[in-house]
């Protein structure tokens, strides 16, 4: 008896099919490119298909991660691609302003201001929507749509490129072997677990997502708690921002970010986090964001035309949200499995349980 | 939620004075959208009187500018009615001026079966995505998403390069001129506006309408009271998938060509001429009517950026920002007045 439990027990972990997917994708890769999983050392650095989908996933990472603690509030983020190329366009017409590009202390400078505009714009969205009461979709589409507009306002609607050693360093350099993007990565995914997990924050977000009006009765001061997440959020999306920018050396404020706030939504959809908030899991997040960006790499590796890129992220949406679909569920498998209700007594579906019932 | 109901009057002892009466109206965001287009129009009237803006044609160009977008306003006013969003809205419209343009240009088929195998496409995709949201209780946020990205990986799928239209009955279509005696509308605005004065004839006077202002005033009691809930959801979304395609169809007779990134997000502009045009996101309440001053006021400014010249295009974003929030909180202040 104890192998069919554990087996259920794995089965039912939250990140059991976010990682069969993820493992799946990545065996697909290896009859085209057969040393896809190996990494070789070349000039110090640490090369291979795996390390390219972590630095090019990064950014993407970053703002999933944000976008996870937003989400787990009941609300959703639509400017962070806007925040990025706000961020980006900052910083970059900062540096590009001084004489000496290279020197640190005006790049940190640069940063701090970049990072900063970013906290300001999540403060406002949070202000919105935490004290004003508009809808989350509503109160960040007005940075989403003015925001892209303020970024060309700050580079001028050019592309303002940058030539700067130490700036380049976030998003395109390496440091012990590995890229520096995936450390910076690790230390923010790091401190939002240690923040979520190891106090009680993570807990208070979860029950503002649950419920805010009873949260507030209850003595948590759940608007704080929201603009907090909301500010969170865009410093990620800011960081992810200057990722983007170095990478590149260049701020693009029309096309920079864009579109990443949908796939940022789609990864933390995939990690198994419900839009509906209350629950919400950053490792889930983080392996879809991988399991997005592996998608992507491995339409580049089989060769199929990457114009159709798209049309595979729609159809693993559809697929991953019927998955999650309770009710798709008991459609599809209820009839299959019969008498056994190991979902019902399962507490994420237990919402569905009824409904079962009386369909049987 | 007093907010819902359709009754055309508040009761007499609750509206005391006739100010508290008007506030307490659901017409007033729509007057107040008409007064600011008026105030814009008065406007850009005094500061560019010389330059020819007082010329009807002017304020007719504003039909024949954003036609499509009016037309895509109107099925996301339905959809935002029923309490639901469509984020597909833009994609769409991109895949129909690439699937038509690919079928005239590319297959040398006829304009004449091109446009219902377009709108039946678009209000297919539609049915399919109202379908998901009703039968699987999936959020409609996310099911348009997919929508979006799947319907702009077709575009792709179809051609990466964008495909010119040099046939004939389109370009002579797109030509035509409708003279109205002071100025002259191009086909696509009058069919937008034939669509707006349908959508409002079964907004306001079938039983399908009061359906969809039923569902998204209060899904709870619409299922209570008996409405056939899911058919009118999924029929909203079918709705939205038509007015796509049909915009998706204007579009490409006003710019002529069929390119996988049109209509780039312009599931937002949709969605913001419909917020400013005072319909509330959360269902229930609001006019079509509303929607197309909306629509006037993006066209609004985007004429005035125009006609300053010197104003960069980005400004156009900024300034629909600044507007879409100030109406957001009008309307905000508006309903928390209702409730109290």
């Amino acid at each position: 008896m104890t192998t069919p439990t554990r087996w259920r027990a794995l089965t039912h972990h939250h990140l059991f099919w976010p990682v069969v997917v993820l493992v799946v994708l990545l065996l697909v890769n290896v009859p085209f490119t057969p040393d896809f999983f190996s990494i070789r050392m070349t000039d110090g650095h640490l090369y291979g298909s795996l390390v390219s989908i972590v630095l090019f996933g990064s950014p993407l990472i970053l703002v999933a991660v944000g976008m996870t603690l937003v989400i787990a509030t009941g609300g959703i983020d639509l400017s962070v691609g806007a925040v990025v190329a706000i961020t980006g366009a900052l910083t970059c017409s900062y540096i590009s302003d001084q004489a000496d590009q290279s020197a640190l202390s005006g790049v940190l400078l640069a940063m701090g201001l970049g990072l900063l505009a970013a906290v300001v714009c999540g403060l406002w969205n949070g202000f919105l929507v935490a004290r004003m009461g508009i809808q989350p979709i509503i109160a960040t589409l007005i940075i989403m749509v003015a925001g892209r507009g303020v970024a060309q306002l700050i580079t001028d609607g050019q592309i303002i490129t940058v030539n700067s050693e130490p700036y380049k360093l976030i998003g395109g350099g390496y440091w012990l072997t590995l890229p520096f993007s995936i450390f910076v990565v690790a230390v923010v995914v790091a401190v939002t677990v240690a923040l979520t997990r190891r106090t009680a924050l993570g807990l208070l977000v979860e029950s503002v997502g649950g419920n805010a009006e009873a949260s507030r009765l209850v003595g948590i001061r759940s608007r704080r708690i929201k603009i907090m997440v909301y500010m969170f959020c865009a410093l990620c999306a800011g960081i992810a921002g200057l990722m983007i920018s170095s990478n590149t050396s260049a701020a693009d404020g029309n096309n920079a970010g864009l579109w990443i706030e949908l796939d940022a939504i789609l990864a933390v959809v995939i990690g198994g986090t419900s839009l509906l908030g209350g629950r919400f899991s950053i490792g889930g997040t983080v392996i879809g964001a991988l399991v997005i960006q592996t998608l992507t790499t491995t339409i580049y590796t089989i060769g199929v035309p990457t114009q159709t890129n798209l049309v595979f992220k729609a159809a693993v949406v559809i697929v991953v949200c019927l998955m999650q679909s309770p009710k798709f569920r008991a459609k599809v498998f209820g009839a299959k499995r019969g008498g056994t209700t190991p979902q019902a007594q399962s507490a994420p579906v237990a919402e569905a349980a009824p409904k079962m019932e009386v369909s049987r | 939620m007093s907010a819902t109901t359709r009754t055309p009057t508040a009761p007499e002892s609750r509206t005391p004075s006739k100010a508290a009466r008007l506030l307490g109206d659901r017409r007033l965001p729509v007057l107040v959208t008409a007064a600011l287009f008026l105030a814009m129009y008065v406007a850009g009237l005094s500061r560019y009187q010389n330059y020819g803006f007082a010329e009807p044609q002017v304020f007719l160009n504003l039909f024949i500018d954003n036609g499509y977008l009016l037309v895509a306003a109107v099925g996301a006013t339905f959809v935002i009615l029923s309490g639901g969003i469509d984020l597909s809205v833009g994609s769409l419209i991109g895949f129909t001026t690439m699937f038509t343009a690919w079928l005239v240009e590319r297959q040398g088929l006829p304009l004449v079966l091109v446009v219902p195998i377009a709108l039946l496409v678009g209000a297919f995709g539609g049915f399919l995505m109202g379908y998901v949201i009703q039968n699987f209780e999936i959020q409609p946020f996310i099911v348009t998403l997919a929508g979006l990205f799947l319907f702009r990986g077709l575009c792709l799928v179809i051609s990466k390069e964008s495909i010119a239209i040099s046939d004939s009955s389109v370009s002579s279509l797109a030509q035509t001129r409708v003279p109205l005696g002071l100025g002259e509308l191009s086909i696509g605005a009058v069919v937008a506006l034939v669509v707006l004065g349908v959508a409002f004839y079964v907004l306001h006077y079938t039983r399908f309408g009061r359906r969809v202002y039923a569902i998204g005033g209060n899904e709870q009691s619409a299922l209570l009271m008996g409405l056939p809930q899911g058919g009118t959801k999924i029929a909203v979304y079918t709705v939205s998938g038509f007015c796509s395609a049909m915009a998706g169809l204007l579009f490409m007779l006003y710019i002529q060509s069929g390119d996988p990134l049109h209509a780039t997000g312009m599931e937002l502009d949709a969605i913001a001429a419909v917020v400013i045009g005072g319909t509330l996101l959360t269902g229930g309440s609001g006019f079509v009517l509303g929607t197309l001053f909306g629509v006037l006021v993006l066209g609004l400014i985007k004429s005035i950026i125009q006609f300053e010249g010197t104003l960069s295009s980005w400004w156009t974003k900024i300034a629909t920002g600044v507007l879409l929030c100030a109406f957001i909180l009008i309307q905000r202040t508006m309903t928390t007045r209702r409730q109290t």
